[in-house]
């Protein structure tokens, strides 16, 4: 049956057609927020490829060592996000696409989806895709929206918070994959083409070689505009084509009542533990009472 | 290369004032119940409790959505949402439902959607939630707000979600003001546990088939592995928690947490830096991306009380910080603080604690 990541029928090629979406964000560590006005100071906080999605870029690369093919990174971000594209080249990705357009400023997860589905939509018509990967979520965002959203797009099973890929059957196109769920772990069997996202921890990210480091520095990054991506409607990318609106950014403004603080000066440790449970004590009177019962 | 900026045809889609005709009918609250196993996720009754609020507010109903296979735990899930306020149940129950599957649950509450047009769908910030909520979203290609904290009506009655934008230090209220519905994930204690009314009347129950044959869905479910252990479930419901952050400075530290918190037969958790340098493991971080923690006694000690960790640690009874930091922003929700070296606080409170609770002390397992 062919689909928007299978156009032809059957597959072209042999081997796995893998497709990883990873994002740039700040390394999240190293990000102020200024003390008076409170908005972000980004200047200089370095980037980093999201945490999350490097079990993805893994995962795509062990499938491709074991059953061949190539695996794409594929990224939408402001021009600078080249780089963190070519640091996936580097740890040994075959090659890299970078969305980059004014238009997709802004895009919340919806409109994000919709880039990255069209963009797929497009990279499969050069070579039809078997699985597209990304990270269990962002650390800046951190929705968990942005996978399943491409798997709707694109009418794809997924396969969501996944810790490993048990077996893949390319002639049967069948992969069989742990989930997890709350609880426990599903064990599921789907159809390739799908959409699986990477749990943390489910694998141990390769160091690059150098030949893949030198190979990266030369490599060139594909970058496209939203036409080149293929988006025909430009009205459902960026600010335009997200629906959620933010519409307050605000601080939290501190309880009414400030903390009691405890005086502790001149106090020792014991000292001053005392007092801390006398005045845990006095407002908790009943836990007090039910501690003493527990314990 | 990027494109100059193009002038926007149509002003900002979301900024439009005017509700689109066709979605003028949308009314009434949703709260997905999520039963997976059998079970109800606790999630959904807190939502219920969350929803009932918004609907009085908006003078409508609060509906309950229950998804899952004909069988005695679907109706005694049905027979609860009563219980917890439903005014309407809408039911999708079909042997494709058994076990929880992308495809056949994203059908079953789309579906419902356009056909009974809901203004707020609700739903947990659990990995079925989520799974199942960017799915449908994007199908009924409507916003969709993640773990949101905290949910309000404003004067135009549209869904106002807050949650903590990133930078750790701020809030953001966002809306989605021209698609419908208006949808929301909650992670799991975020919300206060309402009481049950046992003796609530049903109210109506409208069935919807599901329409799909299981040739239909390419993903089978082969095993279901049960985890070993519960302890991710005990911190969040947990009425004693201490935890740890960057201040204890390094792992070997944390034993300090974990002994006061087996001092006083609780938990004991960390902020999330703490697990990203691999000193605990994932489950015990608390906060918005980690568990959401609503116990009797929070002890916090050298954390520094950001937005993140807040949200996680607002509901508790009561919260202790220590911070060597006097102008630390978790004396800013604290509700009691002092200013001292955790390191010499902890084992001073652990012995405090047993010799003042006496008998026999729970020594927890290292996790
Ligand atoms: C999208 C996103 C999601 C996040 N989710 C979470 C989350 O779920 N949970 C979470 O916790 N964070 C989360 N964070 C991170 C959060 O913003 C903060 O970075 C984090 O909470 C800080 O951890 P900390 O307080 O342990 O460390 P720091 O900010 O480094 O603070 C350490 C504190 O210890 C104090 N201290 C130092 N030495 C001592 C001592 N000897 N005794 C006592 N006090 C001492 C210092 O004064 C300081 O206040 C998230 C961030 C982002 C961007």
């Amino acid at each position: 049956m062919a689909s928007y990541l299978h156009p032809v029928d059957p597959p072209a090629v042999d081997g796995l057609n893998i497709v990883v979406c990873i994002k740039q964000v700040p390394d999240s560590a190293q990000i102020r927020v200024h003390p008076v006005t409170n908005t972000i100071m980004r200047q200089g906080v370095p980037t980093i490829i999201n945490p999350y999605d490097l079990f993805a870029l893994e995962e795509a690369m062990r499938l491709r060592d074991q059953y061949g093919g190539r695996v794409t990174v594929l990224c939408m971000g402001p021009p600078m996000a080249e780089d963190s594209l070519r640091r996936a080249l580097g740890l040994g990705c075959d090659k890299a696409v970078l969305i980059t357009d004014r238009r997709f400023a802004g895009s919340d997860t919806l409109a994000t989806s919709f880039a990255l589905a069209t963009a797929l939509t497009t990279l499969a018509r050069e070579q039809p895709i078997d699985i597209v990967f990304t990270g269990k979520q962002t650390i800046d965002g951190d929705t968990a929206q942005v996978g399943p959203g491409i798997a709707a797009r694109l009418e794809l099973n997924q396969l969501t918070y996944v810790s490993a890929i048990d077996s893949l059957d390319q002639d049967k196109g069948e992969i069989v994959a742990r989930r997890r769920a709350e609880g426990g772990v599903q064990v599921l069997k789907s159809k390739l083409p799908c959409l699986i996202t990477m749990l943390e921890g489910s694998n141990v990210l390769r160091r690059g070689s150098i030949q893949d480091m030198l190979r990266a520095a030369r490599a060139d990054v594909t970058i496209w505009s939203a036409e080149d991506a293929g988006v025909e409607d430009p009205m459902k990318c960026g600010l335009r084509g997200s629906p959620t609106v933010v519409k307050k950014v605000f601080a939290p403004s501190p309880r009414e009542e400030p903390a009691e603080m405890v005086a502790t000066e001149g106090k020792t440790a014991h000292q001053a533990a005392d007092a801390i449970l006398d005045l845990i004590f006095a407002s908790q009177p009943k836990l007090e009472a039910d501690l003493v019962k527990g314990a | 290369m990027a494109q100059p900026p193009q002038r926007p045809a149509g002003g900002r889609a979301g900024m439009k004032k005017e509700l689109p005709e066709h979605f003028k009918a949308y009314k009434n609250v949703w709260v997905f119940v999520e039963l997976e196993r059998g079970r109800v996720h606790p999630v959904s009754w807190e939502l219920m409790g969350e929803g009932r609020k918004l609907a009085d507010k908006l003078g409508v109903e609060l509906c309950a959505v229950v998804i899952g296979p004909k069988a005695p735990e679907t109706k005694a899930a049905i027979a609860e949402t009563w219980a917890y306020g439903a005014d309407t149940c809408y039911i999708c129950e079909d042997v494709a439902l058994t076990d929880y599957r992308n495809a056949p649950y994203t059908k079953a509450l789309t579906d419902l959607v356009n056909t009974h047009k809901p203004e707020i769908l609700l739903l947990g910030a659990t990995t079925l939630g989520r799974d199942l909520a960017g799915s449908v979203a994007t199908t009924l290609k409507t916003g969709l707000t993640a773990d949101s904290t905290e949910l309000d009506v404003d004067d135009e009655k549209s869904l106002a979600a807050t949650r903590p934008t990133f930078g750790g230090t701020l809030l953001c209220t966002i809306h989605t003001l021209n698609f419908r519905p208006q949808m929301a994930t909650v992670r799991p204690r975020v919300m206060a546990m309402p009481d049950p009314d046992p003796t609530r009347k049903g109210g109506r129950m409208v069935w919807h088939s599901l329409d799909m044959a299981e040739a239909d869905i390419v993903t089978k479910v082969l095993e279901y592995v049960a985890d070993a252990t519960t302890s991710d479930a005990n911190l969040a419901y947990a009425d004693v928690v201490v935890a740890g952050g960057m201040g204890l400075q390094n792992a070997a530290n944390f034993r300090l947490v974990k002994d006061l918190a087996a001092a006083i037969g609780g938990e004991y958790g960390c902020s999330r830096p703490v697990v990203q340098k691999g000193w605990m493991p994932a489950d015990r971080q608390i906060g918005q991306t980690g568990k959401t923690i609503r116990p009797r006694l929070y002890i916090a000690a050298g954390i520094s009380g950001a937005i993140q960790h807040r949200v996680g640690v607002e509901g508790a009874d009561l919260i202790v910080a220590i911070n060597t930091d006097p102008d630390a922003k978790i004396f800013e929700f604290a509700h009691l603080g002092v200013v001292a070296d955790a390191l010499q606080v902890l084992p001073a409170l652990t012995e405090a604690f047993k010799r003042r609770l006496g008998g026999d002390v729970k020594v927890l397992e290292d996790a």
